[in-house]
């Protein structure tokens, strides 16, 4: 066992892991945020990905240990008082998912994506989230999604770059 | 899946981590940014009884500019070099080649040290360090020896750096205002490459003066295109030096047949991608 300190979703944590441990199994076992899933066996679906020091990565391939001192952020970490986040609330209002499996990663995907280009282009948004994969929505509305939250967020909030949650 | 148990340390000094490779666990890897290591361990293709984790290494990261040569870090990560302005002016080559790398979350992780001591021949980056003439620093108990890219790479999955040795740093010769263009070719996103080809050279008056070809998946190791190379010097950068250049591509090669494309496949794409490689590097 291996102790580890990490700050997920703004709250402090201390545990002790096996260091063969992967994050997302650590996220989901042991902190019980089950809203970030396991997709795939291979690295590919990112349906697993967090913010890791607010750049995302695939939690199924970071060891829980190389997460020791660092801040991570999941899709639970998002919503504040029960508020969407704003990328959140683009999904569900340009209806970007279906059975929802991949929302968490692709929700969390797109977070990182504007935060590095706050001004997509469409093909930019494709490009950005080729690391997810949805097996429902032939992805036409995840991009719009994207695109409408990248123009709702300059619109209220020229300038600024969107933040990556509650941390 | 899990991996299987290993023991696991977090040394802060290449000095401890190479310490730490010769204690006397049964089998030792180091562990990089994970993102070919994880996943074999997952598949329980390997159980390594301890596993070195170099991330926490500072003096193995950062790019810097020494005079004539720019140096990388070994833990610099693909997301660090592709928007490194010291990489995308000295070395445009590796700046245009890493942009292909699998995708964001990946490349957030995967470090240029991995990838090349992974030594994948699908890999994007070996073909690219092969042509800009890097060397590599490689460190083990007995201190530093410096490696040239042509005698790094050994076969498929195989390097010249031992099991007690850790890659430190990778000295590239500065490519200033070069030409270049990588180009890959791939079926669907986020794929490592069928076969691809990197292409750097240098126009004077009118003329390409210099001009470095580096092929990726054309053989088990990355190869430079030699031919490809003297078909390129001394000629004007037009169309027709471009098919030319193209025709000879496949010279030397020793393609893989697999469920992507058998060897034959990938001589004609050798020749097709190279063709528009070049024309791409002659423009920037
Ligand atoms: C979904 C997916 C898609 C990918 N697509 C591509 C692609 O299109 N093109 C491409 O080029 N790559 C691709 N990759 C691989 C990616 O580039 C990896 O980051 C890279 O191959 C390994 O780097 P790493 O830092 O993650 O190394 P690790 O996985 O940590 O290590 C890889 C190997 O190198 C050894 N090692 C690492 N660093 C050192 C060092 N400094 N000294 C000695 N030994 C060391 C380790 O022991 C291990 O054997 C992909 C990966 C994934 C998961
Ligand atoms: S579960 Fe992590 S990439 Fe599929
Ligand atoms: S909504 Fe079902 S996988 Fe994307």
């Amino acid at each position: 066992m291996t102790r580890i300190k990490i700050l997920v979703d703004g709250v402090d944590y201390s545990d002790d892991v096996e260091p063969r441990t992967l994050l997302v199994h650590y996220l989901r076992e042991q902190l019980g945020k089950t809203g970030t899933v396991v997709g795939c066996d291979t690295s590919n679906c990112g349906a697993c990905t967090v913010l890791l020091d607010n750049s995302s990565v695939k939690s199924c391939t970071v060891l829980a240990v190389q997460a020791n001192g660092h801040e991570v952020t999941t899709i639970e970490g998002l919503a504040i008082d029960g508020e969407l986040h704003p990328m959140q609330q683009a999904f569900h209002e340009n209806h970007a998912l279906q059975c929802g499996f991949c929302t968490p990663g692709m929700v969390m995907q797109s977070i990182d994506l504007l935060h590095d280009n706050p001004s997509p282009t469409e093909q930019e948004v494709r490009e950005g989230l080729e690391g997810n994969l949805c097996r429902c929505t032939g992805y036409q509305n995840i991009v719009k999604a994207v695109l409408a939250a990248a123009a709702a967020h300059r619109e209220s909030a020229p300038g600024a770059v969107p933040s990556g949650g509650s941390t | 899946m899990i991996p299987a148990a290993f023991d696991y340390t977090a040394p802060e000094s290449v000095a401890d981590a190479i310490t730490a490779l010769g204690s006397d666990s049964e089998e030792i890897k180091v562990l990089a940014g994970g993102q070919s290591l994880i996943p074999v361990l997952r598949l329980r293709l390997a159980a390594p009884t301890l596993l070195v984790d170099i991330g926490r290494i500072r003096e193995l990261g950062g790019i810097t500019d020494e005079g004539n040569t720019l140096v990388i870090g070994a833990m610099t990560t693909h997301a660090e070099m592709a928007d490194s302005e010291l990489v995308k002016e000295h070395a445009s080559l590796l700046a245009k080649a890493v942009e292909t790398v699998a995708d964001p979350q990946v490349r957030h992780r995967g470090t240029l040290g991995g990838a090349l001591v992974h030594a994948d021949p699908a890999g994007d980056l070996l073909a690219p360090i092969l042509a800009l003439d890097a060397e590599l620093v490689v460190a083990g108990a007995d201190g530093e020896r410096t490696v040239a890219a042509a005698d790094f790479f050994e076969d498929m999955f195989t390097t010249t750096v031992g099991e007690n040795e850790i890659l430190t740093r990778i000295r590239i010769p500065k490519h200033t205002g070069w030409g270049s263009h990588y180009e890959k070719f791939t079926r669907v996103a986020q794929q490592w490459s069928i076969i691809a080809v990197g292409v750097t050279l240098k126009v004077d008056g009118g003329v390409i003066s210099q001009a470095k070809v580096g092929l990726t998946n054309m053989s088990s190791t990355p190869i430079r295109a030699s031919a490809v190379e003297q078909a390129l010097v001394g000629q004007a950068p037009t169309a027709d030096t471009a098919s030319r250049a193209a025709a000879v591509a496949a010279e030397g090669t020793n393609p893989p047949t697999d469920t992507n494309g058998d060897a034959n496949y990938r001589r004609h794409l050798a020749k097709v991608l190279t063709g528009r490689a070049v024309q791409a590097a002659v423009s920037g």
